[in-house]
């Protein structure tokens, strides 16, 4: 079973792929138009402040905060099931952008998590990109 | 109720009755088997129906392969799926349709074999996929439950809500699914383990599936199916059954923002565009059929509807507000069983039509009397990130 992978992103979606390719420098990714200055997340081609396609991308921090969290205890996909229990959580990063993850690097993900917990990035490498998981400060 | 339109009435109903077919009977077909008897009851025949609205849930390309079908060549073809709250999309455009003067008889139909797939709707991990959406959040395993869980608990931190509270809703549906014949068969078919009425005990000590939601908060996966006969005024006079008014609708989506607020959904914006089409307030429904997929989406719609303020959903449950024999308390909740105790197949909206439509004509197993007024609000998506919403006000004459 060793050979049960997390499921990985796609590097062809065409929204997305800057996203990806910065995470295997280790850059945390988002958008910004230079005209509105409206924060697309997560990433498009277009603006969703004007009708522009003026979007520069920025790096995060890395660092957040829990907006709010659930700990998995039933699972039936061949990854997460073995996983079992995990925390996913809606991370507020410091720049605006939520984003759906995992909190890692906690013994107990029953009792060590919590709503307004500080977290920053912890980057899981893969052959081609990285997946950011976030850890408690 | 001066300039209270009354374009289009719901005239004909069924509800598939096994929830477990045992590869005995295909989605399509329980689609097709629904409509024949919806028309029945309304006294009407195929050669009636000029419109067809349909998710597209049975295959093919929707409505376009629900006519050939059906055996029909409707005026309307409405193919519009937002997950489960597709229904009650489909009966707003079915009334606009029909003021319109473009179709005289709408038919909306489901069928789903989701229990007899096996298909793990609330566990599964969502699969890679190419949409931008599944390229950003597959790899986190947040599975459906979850998605919701994380409603309940931004709705505990921000409000103080307790599991006891959200126990009410399950308390409440499994007393009114005691009650229906349907619901006993759909719970027996897919070996519950304990078949009775419940308490806020027994829903706050179940198995914890996704912190903080209980096995007891969360639906069922059954299979099963229904349909919906909707009439023009001169139509519908002449029915078997008393007609049963589209009085307003509403329709809308949310999706995760920057700062935005998981505990309020679409319902905040389809809400006020169906009770002011209907010129009837939250305070004077009697029959509240909401999309119960797990008991935190029940809470938060309440409060979405108006039947309290946001927050304060937890303490207006409490005490058995939501029974059925409970009338000037306010409304009954889902007294059909509703999807935790009674019937989900993956997209339960047109149940909440169908439920509403009985308790107005005074057909339900946990009957309201002299219920006047109802509301039927679908929430389709994910209520944790992105869903859609739908609300339909209903009224007898
Ligand atoms: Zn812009």
């Amino acid at each position: 079973m060793a050979d049960i992978k997390r499921p990985l992103p796609n590097l062809k979606e065409y929204d997305t792929r800057e996203f990806w390719k910065g995470t295997k420098q280790g850059e945390l990714k988002y958008q910004k138009c230079d005209d509105c200055k409206t924060i697309v997340f997560y990433p498009r081609r277009h603006c969703t402040g004007c009708l522009g396609n003026n979007l520069s991308w920025h790096i995060a921090s890395g660092k957040g905060t829990v907006y709010s969290y659930s700990v998995v205890r039933q699972s039936y996909h061949p990854f997460f099931r073995n996983q079992i229990p995990y925390a996913v959580a809606w991370i507020d990063l410091d720049e605006g952008p939520r984003l759906l993850s995992n909190i890692v690097g906690i013994d107990d993900p029953l009792h060590e998590v919590s709503i307004g917990q500080r977290v920053e990035v912890e980057w899981e490498e893969h052959e081609e990109l990285s997946i950011p998981l976030f850890k408690p400060i | 109720m001066a300039g209270q339109a009354r374009d289009a009435a719901i005239v004909g109903i069924h509800e598939y009755p096994s929830r477990d077919v045992e590869g005995q009977i295909s989605p399509l077909q329980i689609k097709a088997e629904s409509a024949a008897r919806a028309l029945q009851d309304a006294g009407l025949t195929w050669s009636d129906v000029d419109a067809i609205y349909d998710a597209g849930e049975g295959g093919g390309m929707g409505g376009l392969a629900m006519a050939e079908y059906l055996g029909l060549q409707p005026n309307i073809i409405d193919t519009t799926n937002v997950g489960g709250s597709s229904y009650e999309f489909h009966a707003g455009h079915a009334k606009r349709d029909i003021a319109a003067g473009k179709a005289r008889v709408a038919l909306l139909t489901y069928g789903s074999t989701a229990h007899s797939n096996a298909a793990a709707i609330g566990v599964g991990g969502r699969g890679g996929g190419i949409h931008p959406v599944d390229n950003m959040e597959s790899f986190s395993g947040m599975t459906l439950i979850a998605n919701y869980a994380m409603v309940a608990h931004r709705h505990m931190y921000e409000y103080g809500t307790t599991s006891e509270q959200l126990a009410e809703i399950s308390i409440a549906t499994r007393l009114h699914a005691m009650r229906n014949p349907e619901a006993v068969e759909a719970m027996t078919a897919l070996e519950f383990l304990d078949i009775r009425e419940t308490s806020i005990d027994d829903v706050v000590n179940s198995r914890m599936i996704a912190d903080p939601l209980h096995l007891l908060e969360c639906c069922m996966i059954s299979d099963g199916g229904g349909a919906v006969v909707i009439a023009a005024p001169e139509v519908a006079r002449d029915c078997q059954k008393p007609p049963v008014w589209i009085l307003g609708s509403g329709e809308a989506t949310k999706y995760p923002e920057i700062g935005g607020d998981l505990t309020t959904s679409a319902a905040v914006q389809s809400a006020p565009q169906a009770f002011g089409e209907a010129g009837v307030t939250p305070q004077e429904i009697d029959i509240a059929m909401v999309y119960d997929s797990f008991s935190i989406t029940v809470l938060t719609l309440l409060e979405d509807l108006g039947f309290c303020n946001k927050g304060e959903g937890g303490t207006w449950v409490e005490g058995g507000r939501l029974r059925f024999d409970r009338p000037g308390d306010g409304p009954a909740l889902n007294t059909d069983g509703g999807g935790l105790s009674s019937n989900h197949p993956g997209m339960r909206g047109i149940f909440l039509l169908i439920e509403a439509t009985r308790q107005l004509r005074g057909e339900s197993c946990s009957q309201v009397d002299n219920a006047k007024l109802a509301v039927a609000h679908g929430n389709g998506g994910m209520l944790g990130s992105r869903h859609s919403g739908g609300t339909i006000i209903l009224g007898r004459d």
